[in-house]
């Protein structure tokens, strides 16, 4: 064994493209297994790997871990992400609550039929626009600082530059009205970590396309 | 200000219940603000008290906390209820979140209209015997232990007992294959915060009737 985390998932975004951008974010190489046919789900299933027959998993220190949300804190708090304290712990799982439910709406996205998917696309940009990007644009203004929590790097800054990029795709000038967010997204987004993890060839997912929801609609079934 | 934290939510349990069984189960006071018009809640919104414009809220230690799974996690590390180390974190965060899962489907149930409410109530049933419930009760038969996670009371001990509890209620012999369960639900009962915590008179609220459905409806419609 490697010793490297490995990602049980399929080749596309969905729910664990936020786990490859946080582990990118830290700097952590990781490998990874694309679930391509029914045959290997059922065999991750059957191995008992899989604790609520649900992907994704991440096979970590040991373990093998499950529930996007737990994998996603075990990250942050191994790689010093989560904030010094209690309550800075506290501000990074609000501000991520926020984001996660943000990009929820962007995940089924793929999902509906193309009748459905333009209402979508103008909800998604409502809530973006009115309801969470005035939240980071202010908690930035606010304390003039780089970061949103506690003047250092954190799984919250990872999160909402992910966010940030997935609205981006679906209104490529979202950002207009929020000057700190993209000032935000300039200074994130040259991070190195961050910044080899945009550029092309790494494990980032493209936006997903009809063959991504094929694949997932027959190994899922 | 009592130094009390203060829930503010529904007079219902909705999202808001998870957080009353775990500070009653850490044996935390707690005081709470029932809304119950559209007005009241507009108007938390207009003062910027919610930060994304949701509930739930919670006063607490000086920060008003929204979403809550960072509100449980907050009161879980404050009261020692989420293990001693990182790994026992990540084992109680995936059982937690799993249960949560299986929370979801019973919080939308009383919102299903009336003719998926059949086929909701098999799909809660299935989930419960066939994906969650059999996960717990194998780890209770291979450690032995009373407690989910390092021999611990914990936060997974507290919504797991939520999670029975509020099955058993739509499927009252959902517990008849799972011996581990059964025991560990007695055991859960038997903690004095817990036994309080179940006893007429305490926070915890009734299951939703046509009463709380109809206000939800009525506060939160656009």
């Amino acid at each position: 064994m490697s010793g490297k985390p490995k990602l049980y998932y399929f080749d596309g975004r969905g729910k664990m493209e936020s786990i490859r951008w946080l582990l990118a974010a830290a700097g952590v190489e990781f490998e990874e297994e694309f679930l391509e046919t029914r045959e290997q789900y059922e065999k991750l299933l059957q191995g008992g790997s899989l604790l609520f027959q649900q992907v994704p998993m991440v096979e970590i220190d040991g373990m093998r871990m499950v529930q996007t949300r737990a994998i996603l804190s075990y990250i942050a708090a191994k790689y010093n992400l989560y904030g010094k304290d209690l309550k800075e712990r506290a501000l990074i799982d609000m501000y991520v609550g926020g984001t996660d439910d943000l990009m929820g709406f962007i995940l089924m996205f793929p999902f509906l039929p193309a009748e459905d998917k333009e209402k979508q696309r103008a909800f998604i940009v409502q809530k973006a626009t009115s309801r969470y990007f005035p939240v980071y644009e202010k908690v930035l203004k606010d304390h003039g600082q780089d970061f949103l929590v506690g003047n250092s790097f954190s799984w919250a800054d990872v999160h909402l530059l992910e966010a940030i990029l997935m609205v981006e795709e679906k209104k490529s000038d979202v950002l207009s009205g929020f000057p700190q967010l993209q000032a935000f997204k300039a200074r994130i987004s040259s991070i190195p970590t961050i910044k080899k993890f945009l550029e092309p060839g790494s494990q980032r997912k493209p936006v997903p396309d009809d063959k991504y929801v094929e694949t997932v609609r027959r190994v899922l079934r | 200000m009592s130094g009390k934290p203060r829930l503010t939510y529904l007079n219902g349990r909705g999202r808001m219940e998870s957080i009353r069984w775990l500070l009653a189960a850490a044996g935390v006071e707690f005081e709470e603000v029932y809304l119950e018009t559209k007005e009241q809640y507009d108007k938390l919104i207009k003062d910027g008290f919610l930060l994304f414009q949701q509930l739930p809220v919670v006063e607490i230690d000086g920060m008003k906390m929204v979403q809550t799974r960072a509100i449980l996690s907050y009161i879980a590390g404050k009261y020692n209820l989420y293990g001693k180390d990182l790994k026992e974190r990540a084992l109680i965060d995936m059982y937690v979140e799993g249960i949560s899962d299986l929370m979801q489907m019973i919080l939308m149930f009383p919102f299903s209209p009336p003719d998926a409410k059949e086929k909701n109530l098999e799909s809660i049933k299935e989930r419960a015997t066939n994906r969650y419930f059999p996960v717990f009760e194998k780890v209770l038969k291979q450690h032995g232990q009373d407690f989910l996670v390092g021999n611990k009371f914990s936060w997974a001990d507290v919504q797991l007992m939520e999670a029975i509890l509020a099955v058993e209620e739509k499927v009252p012999a959902v517990l008849s294959g799972f011996p581990q369960l059964q025991v560990f639900k007695t055991k859960m009962s038997n903690m004095p915060t817990i036994k309080k915590f179940l006893q007429p008179g305490s926070p915890r609220k009734p299951p939703p009737d046509a009463h709380y459905v109809e206000t939800v409806l009525k506060i939160f419609k656009n």
